[in-house]
């Protein structure tokens, strides 16, 4: 017997790909820009939507048929900032200077398209196992995408993966230094992530071409 | 006979092979092409993009000359200081500068070439598509907006990345949005900031070391600009004077430093009807203009000498024509048909305002004391939304126009309709 039903299995397996949030529906774009600098931010922003998108959306999920439509953005609001609070004084207590990093960016989970959409279009009228499914499917391809912005970013720009040295010692002047290269200053600065976001989409449409929209 | 028929032979042997492309490109870039249209009317021109590209090479070799001369000229100048009486032929051309000219300026123009076609054949085999000539003037341009110690392998990433993110991925040659060469310039200049700013990149062996005669310190040229951005303007006067300033002879990257050299070649661009005046004028004029109002607010003592703008501020309003890049950018880069506004409006406009913000991100920027290729990157953006609403507006004139005809019957039904029609 399998873990997952294969339409189960398609509710992670989509947004990792096809569906993906960040290059397929463009949703999510702000913290992904903002954030992957470093690899290390990339994933414990990944690691906190995936809590605050899987949690809130059993909890909306499990709530769907006693909140009024007239006011479900109010209660949908009222529990992604719960969760959010909660992964926010998590990382001040265990990891202060890496929610120094993250910022606001934590608190701005709660705007997050991507978790509003997936209350919206799926918690609202699916079952509590399902939508915990979508959260964690969804969050996943959010997260995959902020690992390789953050990848790539964080190797050109400071030449450090999870903040260890992997090209050498740019002071020393060890490995790949030592040749005469240079960090790339550009890979630093925010529009650097919209450029390799942009590759991603285009790699990834150039490979499918059923995922060109119509101009 | 020879090599025109064999590129030919081997043009037909691979059409419709994947390397088509490829043997196509060689073929047209060498000789005019052997085939003919059938079908349909055609317009025989001789001013094909190739003659156009060509052109404006043209009118660069003058600025390349100068700069290669000017290479040497700076560098052994910082080593054994400034000619007291400045000689053309013993001090400026002569074997020593052009030797070192040569060879620390080929190599850019040899990488920037290369590596530009490689990218450009790459797409093409891949599109399917013909090579354009397009990267013919780009692959000049680079090494002219560069330093001159610029690191090959840097000069290679920033060439990948402005083709590919500049040009390829809007469709190629035509269809890009910015200029592919600035592109590659704003590429550099956010990638290595150290190898592009500062008073230890514009003169040939500064960053590595060199030394005065006679002395330790390493050698340094700060640039005209450098100067002012530090509120030294009596240094920079006793360092240049304006003749230097126009003829060229002074720091600063490649082939951008001779005004007068740009003039030549900004005329020569215009009689031959490639490059259009309105944009070099109207820039000439919003540069002017926003020189002006600086000069004003000096004048009228709105900003205190302590001021970090105040150099540059009090710059002569004109000057600012004949140092950085200002120039050369109008005359080469802002002119660019396919980045640049299409109607005669739109034209004005946007050369205004390249000249106006050049000079303003010019006295603002923090970091770096130059900011037309900012500029025209930003009007890039911005000349389609021009366009646009200069057609919009003829539109409505012409219809309003319409609409007020005498020659339509005023009076009846059928008036009634026709002015129906063209509201």
């Amino acid at each position: 017997m399998a873990l997952l039903s294969k339409k189960d299995a398609s509710l992670i397996s989509d947004p990792l790909a096809d569906n993906n949030p960040i290059t397929i529906q463009v949703l999510g774009i702000c913290s992904a820009l903002a954030i992957t600098a470093e690899l290390k931010a990339s994933v414990v922003m990944a690691i906190s939507v995936m809590f605050v998108l899987g949690v809130g959306n059993v909890v909306i999920s499990l709530m769907r048929n006693v909140i009024p439509s007239k006011i479900r953005i109010i209660v949908q609001l009222i529990v992604v900032a719960t969760l959010v609070i909660i992964v926010d004084q998590v990382l001040k207590a265990f990891a202060y200077e890496l929610s120094k990093t993250l910022s606001v960016f934590v608190g701005l989970i709660i705007t997050n398209c991507i978790i509003m959409g997936r209350f919206e279009a799926f918690a609202l009228g699916n079952g509590p196992w399902r939508s915990f499914l979508d959260g964690i499917g969804n969050s996943l391809g959010y997260g995959i995408i902020l690992v390789i912005v953050g990848f790539f970013r964080e190797l050109l720009g400071s030449g450090t993966l999870f903040g260890y040295p992997v090209l050498g010692d740019p002071i020393e002047k060890t490995g790949l230094y030592a040749l005469g290269y240079e960090n790339n200053g550009f890979m630093i600065i925010p529009p650097a992530a919209l450029i390799v976001v942009g590759i991603i989409i285009w790699v990834q449409r150039s490979r499918n071409r059923a995922l060109i929209e119509e101009a | 006979m020879g090599l025109k028929e064999k590129m030919h032979e081997l043009k037909l042997k691979y059409q419709g092979k994947k390397m088509a492309p490829a043997f196509n490109a060689f073929h047209t870039f060498l000789y005019a092409p052997n085939e003919t249209t059938h079908s349909g009317g055609h317009i025989r021109a001789v001013d094909d993009l190739k003659r156009t590209m060509n052109t404006v090479i043209l009118a660069l070799v003058p600025c390349l000359i100068f700069g290669i001369f000017n290479a040497g000229y700076q560098h052994y100048s910082a080593i054994n200081g400034f000619p007291a009486e400045f000689s053309l032929f013993e001090h400026f051309i002569n074997w020593d500068n052009f030797i070192l000219g040569v060879t620390t300026i080929l190599p850019l123009v040899i990488v920037s070439y290369g590596v530009g076609l490689i990218v450009e054949f790459i797409f093409a085999v891949i599109k399917g598509h013909e090579v354009e000539e397009g990267y013919l003037v780009t692959g000049m341009l680079v090494p002219l907006i560069v330093p001159v110690d610029t690191p090959l392998w840097m000069l290679a990433v920033a060439v990948i990345f402005g083709v590919v993110i500049g040009k390829e991925v809007f469709g190629g040659t035509g269809m890009n949005i910015l200029n592919p060469a600035l592109t590659i310039r704003a590429f550099l200049f956010f990638a290595y900031p150290t190898w592009m700013s500062g008073d230890k990149v514009w003169v040939h062996g500064a960053k590595a070391g060199v030394t005065q005669a006679g002395s330790t310190d390493a050698i340094s040229g700060e640039t005209v600009l450098g100067y002012l951005a530090q509120g030294n303007t009596e240094g920079m006067y006793a360092k240049y004077d304006l003749s230097e300033m126009f003829f060229g002879f002074i720091p600063g990257s490649v082939g951008e430093t001779s005004t007068f050299l740009i003039l030549l070649g900004g005329l020569f661009l215009i009689f031959t009807k490639i490059a259009s005046w309105r944009i070099m004028l109207s820039a000439v004029l919003g540069s002017l203009a926003m020189g002006l109002i600086f000069n004003g607010v000096v004048e009228f003592g709105w900003i205190p000498e302590y001021s970090k703008f105040y150099g540059l501020m009090s710059f002569d309003f004109w000057q600012h024509l004949i140092v950085g890049g200002l120039a050369f950018g109008i005359v080469y880069m802002a002119t660019d048909p396919v980045t640049g506004s299409q109607t005669n409006k739109g034209k004005w406009i946007y050369g205004f305002l390249i000249g106006f913000i050049s000079v303003m991100i010019r006295v603002f920027n923090p970091g770096y004391p130059e900011g037309v290729f900012l500029a025209i990157l930003l009007m890039n953006v911005f000349a389609p939304t021009i366009d646009h609403y200069v057609v919009q507006g003829n539109v409505k004139k012409r219809l309003k126009r319409m609409k007020n005809a005498t020659i339509l019957p005023n009076v009846g039904e059928e008036a009634e309709q026709l002015k129906a029609e063209t509201v």
